[in-house]
């Protein structure tokens, strides 16, 4: 047999190496292309989820994407149309492909339907995975209560907010289903004319829980109330921040104890003068 | 003139699949509560929950803290797929098995089989994707194959609506159809795989007896897991391979009886093999 000395062997170990590094490289492209969509997929932060839903993440942690929520608000007792006798449309929609939200998970769009916050609220203990939780929405007395449930929170934009022009319209404060509790109103003098009131909507963020019937009920052409995620509409000042004028705030840092840290100067050997109370003679 | 007995099981399983999207589709648009919610998470009379184990996987990996009623449901769909079913949620269960068919179906009438360019693709793809479709869980913190399942979106289309997850089927019927023959079910599919797995020691099974086969070859011509009949025309046994779907077409097509739905009994396999052994 003659001897090739130049040709490469393919050894079965080469080939071996070759078929495992195709078959890696197939699956980590694959798998990067696919992760890449999916951190696209989770969608906008704008998602209004159904009542009782976990944090966000948790949330799309835990959905199955059944839609037996957005089956039982379809079927709602409450939501037959008197005239037709059909239901009317679910306020919760399963997302599409082309939306924003995650596929396949269940939201809503206020401006399209809002939550009617039902006294039952039937779409949560129909949740098989407890992704909506039901025991975010259960008092102390372990029933099921509606002004626990936490989808949002309405903020008004007070420049496109006739009522704050001076324009009497309080759609929103009628529409709120915490009448008068989410949403208060509050009346001011009208400086400009003299003689008129301002009823201004006023949110109150710890009642609020964002079913969007107000953002509905809102006359402006693009509603001037509307409906954020609690994380998106909120801002944080931070622990450090205290409530001198607040028992609550007070005890939260009632344990805690810092260094010292007041700053010493030469001045800080004097006595301290009491100089509101105490006579001062300025020689 | 058709001959139904070479129908009966292709017309028992479309019967099942309709009856199903029927069922999701009522609970959803007047109310019943026969079969609510998706193939993802059921509820069959408002009771019994039935869960998609490949689902319940995903959430593990992605980091959820599952409840009792999804285990369970998950548990409940193992155990019937396990001990009877097989593979036969491929076949008798998913909506998408119409499309692929049908795309099968057309590549037999156009001849497509003999005249395109083959591409091979290893038919352990599948099993490659669900170890793929868990990592990527595990990374994103969400259930990978559940956001582009083209069987979840096209069981939620016909429940709650189409839009543009109707591209994807209609990408799948195209795939199918020109590129790569039972190139979704066949080849990528996870959650097939993952029934592939689950059913791999079932009951039921089809059984072949190779004295009465004439070797027309019809079976292999429409077997959508063309490698599990490998026994035609050559031994007497069980079609055991865990690919298997339990479709039953190639019993339907079978004009010789040498194929039928048959318990498989471990005890005789074995005795066959000695038998042989023996000879």
């Amino acid at each position: 047999m003659k001897k090739e000395v130049k040709k490469v062997q393919i050894t079965p170990r080469r080939r071996f190496f070759t078929n495992i590094a195709q078959s890696a490289s197939l699956g980590v492209m694959g798998g990067l292309i696919w992760a890449g969509y999916a951190e696209k997929a989770k969608g906008s932060t704008l998602t209004l989820r159904p009542p009782a839903a976990l944090e966000e993440k948790d949330f799309l942690r835990t959905c199955i994407k059944c839609g037996l929520c957005a089956e039982a608000c379809l079927h709602r007792e409450s939501n037959i149309d008197k005239e037709t006798l059909q239901p009317r449309p679910a306020t919760l929609k399963m997302a599409q492909a082309q939306d924003k939200a995650t596929l396949g998970t269940p939201y809503f769009i206020p401006t399209q339907v809002p939550c009617y916050m039902c006294e039952d609220i039937p779409c949560v203990p129909v949740c098989p995975t407890g992704a909506l939780d039901v025991s975010s929405v259960t008092n102390e007395q372990n029933e099921l209560d509606f002004s626990m449930m936490d989808m949002g929170l309405a903020v008004v934009d007070p420049n496109s907010c006739i009522a704050f022009w001076g324009i009497q319209c309080d759609a929103c404060y009628r529409a709120c289903p915490l009448l008068d509790e989410a949403i208060t109103l509050e009346y001011g003098r009208n400086e400009r004319t003299g003689k008129h009131a301002f009823l201004k909507p006023i949110i109150n963020m710890d009642i609020c829980t964002g079913c969007g019937l107000c953002e509905k009920a809102c006359v402006t052409e693009k509603p001037a109330i509307f409906i954020q995620p609690r994380e998106l509409a909120l801002g944080k000042p931070g622990d450090h921040y205290v409530k001198g004028w607040d028992e609550k705030d007070q005890k939260r840092v009632a344990s805690q104890t810092g260094k010292d840290m007041t700053t010493r100067t030469q001045r800080s050997e004097e006595k301290v003068t009491d100089y509101l109370n105490e006579e001062v003679s300025y020689d | 003139m058709i001959n139904f007995s070479n129908y009966k099981y292709l017309i028992l399983r479309r019967i099942s699949q309709l009856s199903l999207l029927f069922f999701y589709f009522g609970a959803n648009a007047y109310g019943w509560n026969i079969l609510s919610g998706t193939l993802s998470s059921s509820l069959v009379l408002g009771t019994v929950p039935l869960t998609d184990p490949f689902a319940v996987l995903q959430m593990l990996a992605a980091g959820a803290v599952l409840s009792v009623d999804v285990l369970l449901g998950a548990v409940i769909i193992a155990l019937f797929y396990g001990v009877i079913g097989g593979r036969a949620f491929c076949s008798w269960v998913c909506p998408i098995n119409m499309v692929t068919d049908g795309a099968n179906w057309l590549r037999r009438k156009l001849y497509i089989d003999k005249i395109e360019r083959k591409i091979w693709v290893s038919r352990n793809l599948r099993y490659y994707m669900i170890v793929i479709a868990l990592l990527v869980s595990f990374v994103t913190g969400m259930a990978s194959f559940e956001i582009i399942s083209p069987i979840t979106i096209l069981n939620r289309g016909v429940i709650f609506g189409f839009g543009a997850g109707a591209g994807l089927v209609v990408a799948i019927f195209i795939f199918d159809l020109f590129v790569l023959k039972n190139g979704w079910c066949g080849h990528i599919c996870p959650l097939g795989g993952v029934h592939s797995i689950i059913g791999k020691y079932n009951f039921l099974r089809v059984a072949h007896t190779s004295e009465k086969c004439t070797l027309c070859m019809k079976c292999k011509d429409v077997c959508p897991e063309v490698q599990v009949l490998h026994m035609i025309g050559k031994r007497s046994e069980s079609v055991i391979m865990a690919e298997c779907t339990n479709c039953g077409r190639c019993v339907d097509v079978c004009d010789d009886d040498a194929l039928e739905f048959d318990i498989r009994n471990y005890m005789k396999n074995n005795l066959e093999v000695t038998d042989e052994n023996v000879n």
